[in-house]
């Protein structure tokens, strides 16, 4: 995988993870266009878009897009498990997530998908051990936070 | 997904208060976020980021920052960088943090540097002490953060550090450790696989590890090492059949199954392995049949997951050896695809198909009613797909129709990269099937029409030589010709400011040597058409290169015609086609001289550029021989001086002129061995290194004669060869096909579609012999081109041709085109026949140059002010003095008006129109603003502005055309001019047309030039800033200039003499020295050190562009001298 884009249904961005190195200038070059093309597509199409070289494979969940880039002899369905995937793991986590919860939580998505996902590759496939990295990393700094004050969050 | 609640932004006051523990938020940045959702305009947005950045670079800098408020300004700046904006001031504190701050703080710091930073990147070195650190720690979730940053950006040179440490994980009793070892030792294997080779023993432990995530994430380094040399894992297809079985079984736990599918990732990694092992190898391929029937048949379950593995599994059966059992299985299966109402799986279907129909073309036939319906659907990428399809099934019987939706759906399509790749495809097509030469000149006329400029070079090219060449029957050949000087006479007559300029150069090169075919014709009326389209505006100037190459050819007779237009054109401002204006002229005079130049019928591919130049070749053995030192391109000369710093290794080796002069004298007449030695003269630094092993290096070279003299060549000889037929089809197959073959009865409504289906598949049914594609039942092509002795692309024509060698071919035709069938002798004194310009297309600028500095030596009393100068033609000279009215500035656009700006100066005039300009500053551009003006009671019509500068580049052009002009009015144009490499001065030259009556179109032209001071911009540098800048520039010039010493203070006066006439920033002035900095436009950075050195003024400029300070240099002292 290339690259992976949650914008919205406003064309805000999300969510972005590059896998390939590029310019800052490319990316926002890349994004701007794609959010344009996949935003202006109808929902009865397919979820499969050739673009430049590459494929882009994507899917709407409620108000949220998510997006893939891979190429052209990488698998479009299995792509799109990639994406349902990680929508599970984020509904899990979170508890019937929306897209607020990735807005303000945007840090633990990433996290989420760095388990899931790593280097632009699966990672780690079974729903259970993903869930349970992210728990013991979350539940080791909650330790960490309370054995000392001084590192308290400031709850709001 | 249904079971994700949609809240909406309708919600958010009742998220917060819903926010507890799991899902804390800081304080600022659901603030930010909260402020930013409210938000109207993208303008305010942009403030609140602003200042929000400016926040957080206050706090990052302050020291009384605990790392715990640097992690939520991490995540703050994590956000505004999403949101697109630069918050480049926080990468190395999320550096920092990754070094200094607790486990909580590390996550953060860790994620922000792997959003923030490329693999490039130069921060990243300072990360890798962290790295080093956290993979030695005890705490697993450090260990973890750590393999998660470098599986994911790590600098490639700093592999060595950390990949002990990485190696010695790929042991660790958690899996989760072994796990994330393999992925980034998969990322080192990307980014530098040399260095993981020693560990390819341990990717096999990891390969059996007990753990199936490790299992799985070794496969993704399998994957890659087969596909880079599958011969070298053949041995491991056992284990990952048992493997494969083992998950088919069910024996994974239960944790891996997804949707009660059992772990399909990790089955599709290994079906794709096994494709790639099986393919083209019989013994390795019975191995898989089993388990492939296996997955075949398990995948029932009618959800995406499988429909996923299906359709893997199908490409792994038509990838391997073939079977035929195991054929027919998945062709059912891509019936199950192709057949479904799910757009998605259509869409594989046809992919799957369009891989398939290489093979077996029948199963496409099964499918026509669904393809054509396809054909037609409303989703573009379902089309683009669909014919894709139709491309692979073209045979000669089908081709119009299948040819005939592709350009249906290129008129209607808008997306480049489609166009330019299905374009080729109608080209290639073309030329492969065409059924007669009117219908094949016809599809080439809409491919370059629509394919326009976007088209890849080759296809004009290939069509070029296609007619050029010809077949076996010249009389064909010559039908051929005809056709299409038919073709384009047509299209000529009609509307042609639309034509793309390439096709206007395929057409002007086929009139000008093939006019002559047609007796019919008129000479007088193929000139006329092709000196129409040199008035045109929208020509550019290469084609009109090709237009009087094109005249040039047409036969004797028409001398008025052709002296008129000589005539015309020899004052024209393109120096290119002044000379060409002089030989049309001279050869139209000299019958004898032109039969001897352009020879009317030659056979052209007696012409052979020799791009080698070996003809030279005696002329530098002589020179080596002599003691010359041996030529070598100028990277070479750059490299060999970084090298001469380091130590030497290699052993003396023999001198190069000894071996040279032994191997081209000996046997001058023999073309091998000379362009060996022109060879040799090219790369003779590389040679000479190598020299030990004494041999030549005859790649590259191409071997004309042997031993026993010309060596015929066979390899160029490339007819059309259409795929490899699937010969190997079985016969089980073919009944298939048949049982399936008769259709229900078409209904009424279908009965068209039927008929385009009738007119897509013919040719590939079972009734007709020809059953599979390209078998030899098929007709010859039409156009058989004739082997090429230099041809260096296979006229097979296939899309993936090397593109190195068809352009440099490409380039070589072009060339020979634009000259037609120049003889090959000497082609130096050809072109000296013509005295008047013995410099050639590539002296263009120099003496263009040359020529505006005669014209302003001419018309020296017209210099108005600035650096403009007009030329007029000097008739008008007279009676139209220019007027300069300065009230001109109250037209410009309200957005440029506060602009700074020079004085508005006259450019040209004639009685109807008058044109000035005047130049605005604008930080990251120079605007040039035209002013048009009517100077008649009348409306002009059809004006437009054309201005070519070839130093500059011209970012945005607005009001440059206009439909038409009222009288008395004054029309704006303006130009955005970049300036990406200084030059002194730089000419503008322009035309302005215009039409006063319909159809009689008036053309003005003007010139003018721009100084390097008018792209030269302050630069607003504290005097920090400024020390630090200096230090890290490279190229610096010093030179004394003349003190202004006629005031109280000369570094003052004489720093603010230079501040008004460059626009300098002066940045500080400490007693006797001053320092000064400007940018060029926004880019490179110049900064001047200057010193009061008793009269003198010693200045010191330094920048990262190594011309620039020579030329702030010369504008400083033309200031200065001036003053």
């Amino acid at each position: 995988m290339q690259f992976m884009l949650l914008f919205s249904r406003q064309g805000k961005l999300r969510l972005q993870k590059w896998y390939v190195p590029l310019s800052d200038k490319e990316k926002k070059k890349i994004t701007r266009e794609l959010v344009q093309t996949v935003l202006a597509r109808k929902p009865k199409m397919c979820s499969f878009l050739e673009w430049r070289d590459l494929k882009i494979v994507y899917k709407r969940y409620a108000s949220l897009y998510f997006c893939c880039a891979i190429e052209d002899q990488d698998n479009e369905l299995i792509t799109l498990e990639i994406i349902h995937r990680y929508v599970e793991l984020l509904d899990k986590y979170f508890g019937s997530v929306c897209e607020l919860d990735i807005i303000f939580n945007f840090e633990k998505a990433y996290f989420i998908l760095d388990e899931f996902l790593l280097g632009g590759e699966a990672q780690e496939t079974s729903k259970k051990n993903v869930l349970k990295a992210i728990e013991q990393a979350d539940l080791l700094q909650e330790n960490f936070s309370s054995q000392s004050p001084h590192n308290c969050l400031s709850t709001p | 997904m249904s079971d994700v609640v949609e809240k909406t932004l309708t919600a958010l006051p009742g998220l917060f208060e819903s926010q507890t523990g799991a899902a804390k938020i800081t304080n600022r940045l659901r603030q930010l976020i909260k402020s930013i959702t409210e938000l109207t305009s993208k303008h305010e947005e942009e403030n609140l980021i602003k200042r929000e950045l400016s926040a957080i670079k206050e706090q990052v800098s302050s020291p009384n920052t605990t790392m715990k408020q640097m992690r939520e300004i991490m995540v703050r700046a994590m956000y505004c960088e999403m949101l697109g904006y630069d918050a480049s001031f926080t990468y190395i504190h999320a550096i920092k943090l990754a070094q200094q701050g607790g486990v909580l703080e590390k996550r953060v710091g860790y994620l922000a540097v792997s959003l923030f930073l490329n693999e490039g990147h130069e921060l990243l070195l300072l990360l890798v002490n962290t790295v080093l650190k956290d993979l030695q720690s005890t705490n697993l979730i450090e260990v973890c953060m750590a393999l998660t940053v470098v599986a994911q950006v790590f600098p490639k040179d700093m592999i060595p550090a950390v990949l002990p440490l990485v190696e010695d994980k790929l042991s660790h009793p958690k899996e989760i450790i072994r796990r994330k070892a393999v992925l980034a030792l998969y990322k080192f294997y990307l980014i530098a696989p040399n260095q993981v080779q020693h560990i390819h023993a341990k990717f096999c432990k990891a390969l059996s590890d007990k753990d199936p995530g490790v299992m799985a994430s070794s496969l993704h380094i399998y994957l890659q090492l087969i596909r880079e040399s599958p011969d070298s894992y053949k041995d491991l297809t056992g284990s990952f059949v048992t493997i494969l079985k083992q998950v088919l079984g069910g024996k994974l736990p239960v944790d891996f199954n997804y949707h009660s599918v059992p772990a399909p990732w990790l089955q599709i990694q290994l079906l794709r392995i096994l494709s790639l092992l099986g393919k083209e190898d019989q013994s390795t391929s019975e191995l898989m049949y089993e388990v492939l029937d296996e997955s075949l048949r398990r995948a029932e379950m009618n959800h995406n997951i499988t429909y996923a593995i299906l359709y893997e599994c199908v490409k792994a059966v038509y990838t391997i050896h073939p079977k035929a059992e195991l054929l027919e299985k998945a062709a059912r299966c891509i019936g199950n695809f192709v057949l479904s109402p799910k757009i998605n799986l259509k869409y594989l279907g046809l992919k799957a198909l369009t891989y398939v129909v290489q093979h077996d073309a029948k199963l496409a036939l099964q499918h026509q009613m669904t393809i054509i319906e396809c054909l037609d659907h409303s989703d573009f990428t379902i089309k683009r797909e669909t014919l894709e399809l139709l491309f692979r099934i073209t045979n000669a019987q089908n081709v119009t129709v299948i040819v005939e939706k592709m350009l249906d759906f290129l008129r209607s399509c808008n997306d480049e990269h489609t166009i330019i790749h299905l374009i080729g495809k109608v080209a290639e097509l073309a030329e492969k099937f065409a059924p007669d030469n009117s219908w094949f000149i016809q599809t080439m006329n809409d491919v370059f029409s629509i394919g326009g400029d976007l088209l890849q070079q080759d296809v004009p090219n290939n069509f070029l030589r296609l007619l050029a060449e010809g077949s076996e029957s010249k009389e064909e050949d010559d039908q051929l010709r005809l056709y299409a000087v038919e073709s384009y006479l047509t299209v000529l007559k009609g509307h042609t400011s639309h034509l793309p300029q390439c096709f206007l150069q395929v057409m002007s090169w086929v009139l000008g040597e093939y006019a002559h075919l047609q007796e019919s014709v008129d000479r007088r009326e193929v000139i006329r058409l092709l000196t129409q389209l040199l008035d045109q505006r929208s020509v550019s100037s290469e084609t009109r290169v090709w237009i009087l190459s094109a005249l040039t050819k047409i036969p004797e007779g028409q001398t008025d015609l052709i002296l008129d237009l000589a005539e015309s054109l020899s004052s024209s401002q393109d120096t290119v086609l002044r000379q060409q204006a002089q030989e049309l002229r001279h050869l139209s005079q000299d019958s004898q001289l032109r039969e001897w130049v352009l020879p009317r019928g030659a056979p052209w591919d007696g012409i052979e550029v020799d791009s080698s130049l070996s003809f030279l070749d005696g002329f530098v053995s002589e020179a080596l021989a002599a003691g010359a030192a041996p030529y070598k391109p100028p990277h070479q000369r750059q490299e060999e001086l970084c090298e001469d710093r380091a130590l030497n290794l290699e052993p003396y080796s023999f001198s190069l002129p000894v071996s040279l002069s032994s191997c081209s004298i000996t046997d001058r007449q023999s073309p091998t061995l000379l362009s060996v030695s022109s060879g040799l003269s090219g790369n003779s630094a590389e040679l000479s290194q190598k020299a030990g092993s004494s041999t030549l290096i005859l790649e590259g070279v191409k071997r004309v004669w042997g031993k026993d003299g010309y060596l015929p060549q066979k390899e160029a000889t490339a007819p059309p060869v259409d795929e490899p037929s699937a010969a190997v089809q079985p016969a089980s197959q073919q009944e298939a096909a048949e049982r399936i073959e008769p259709r229900p009865e078409p209904s009424t409504q279908n009965q068209d579609k039927q008929q385009l289906a009738s007119s897509l598949f013919v040719g590939l049914g079972v009734g007709s012999s020809v059953s599979l594609l390209g078998k030899s039942e098929a007709p010859p092509p039409r156009f058989r081109k004739k082997p090429r002795p230099h041809e260096s692309s296979s006229s097979s024509g296939t899309s993936k041709r090397s593109s190195d060698s068809s352009s440099h071919s490409s380039r070589n035709t072009t060339d020979s085109f634009l000259y037609g069938s120049f003889p090959e002798e000497e082609p130096a004194t050809s072109i000296s026949t013509f005295d008047h310009t013995p410099k050639s297309t590539t002296a263009n600028g120099l003496s263009q140059n040359k020529d505006t500095k005669e014209d302003r030596h001419a018309n020296t009393s017209q210099i108005l002010g600035g650096d403009m100068v007009i030329v007029r033609p000097s008739t008008i000279q007279d009676k139209h003095p220019p007027s300069v009215s300065s009230d001109l500035t109250a037209l410009l656009p309200a957005d440029l008006k506060d602009l700074p700006h020079s004085d508005v100066i006259s450019l040209t005039s004639d009685p109807s129109l008058s044109l000035s300009s005047c130049r605005l500053f604008r930080d990251e551009a120079l605007l040039l603003v035209i002013f048009i003006s009517n100077c008649t009671e009348t409306v002009i019509k059809d004006v437009a502005v054309q201005l070519t500068c070839e130093e500059l580049k011209t970012a945005s052009l607005r009001g440059n055309v206009m439909d038409c002009l009222e009288a008395r009015s004054t029309s704006v144009c303006h130009y955005a001019l970049l300036m990406d490499d200084p030059h002194t001065n730089v000419s503008l030259t322009g035309t302005v047309s215009y039409q006063t009556q319909p159809g009689h179109t008036n053309t003005l032209p003007f010139s003018g030039t721009l100084s390097t001071a008018d792209f030269i911009r302050p630069l607003v540098v504290t005097t920090e800033e400024y020390g630090k800048l200096w230090l890290s520039l490279s190229h610096d010039v010093k030179q004394n200039l003349k003190l202004l010493t006629d005031a109280g203070d000369p570094l003052r006066t004489t720093l603010n003499a230079l501040k008004d006439a460059l626009q300098l920033h002066v940045v500080d002035i400490i007693g006797s020295e001053g320092i000064v900095a400007c940018r060029l436009l926004s880019g490179a950075p110049c900064l001047l050190h200057c010193r009061v050195n008793g009269a003198a003024l010693a200045m010191w400029l330094r920048s990262p562009h190594p011309a620039l300070p020579d030329f702030i240099l010369y504008h400083c002292q033309r200031a200065l001298a001036h003053h």
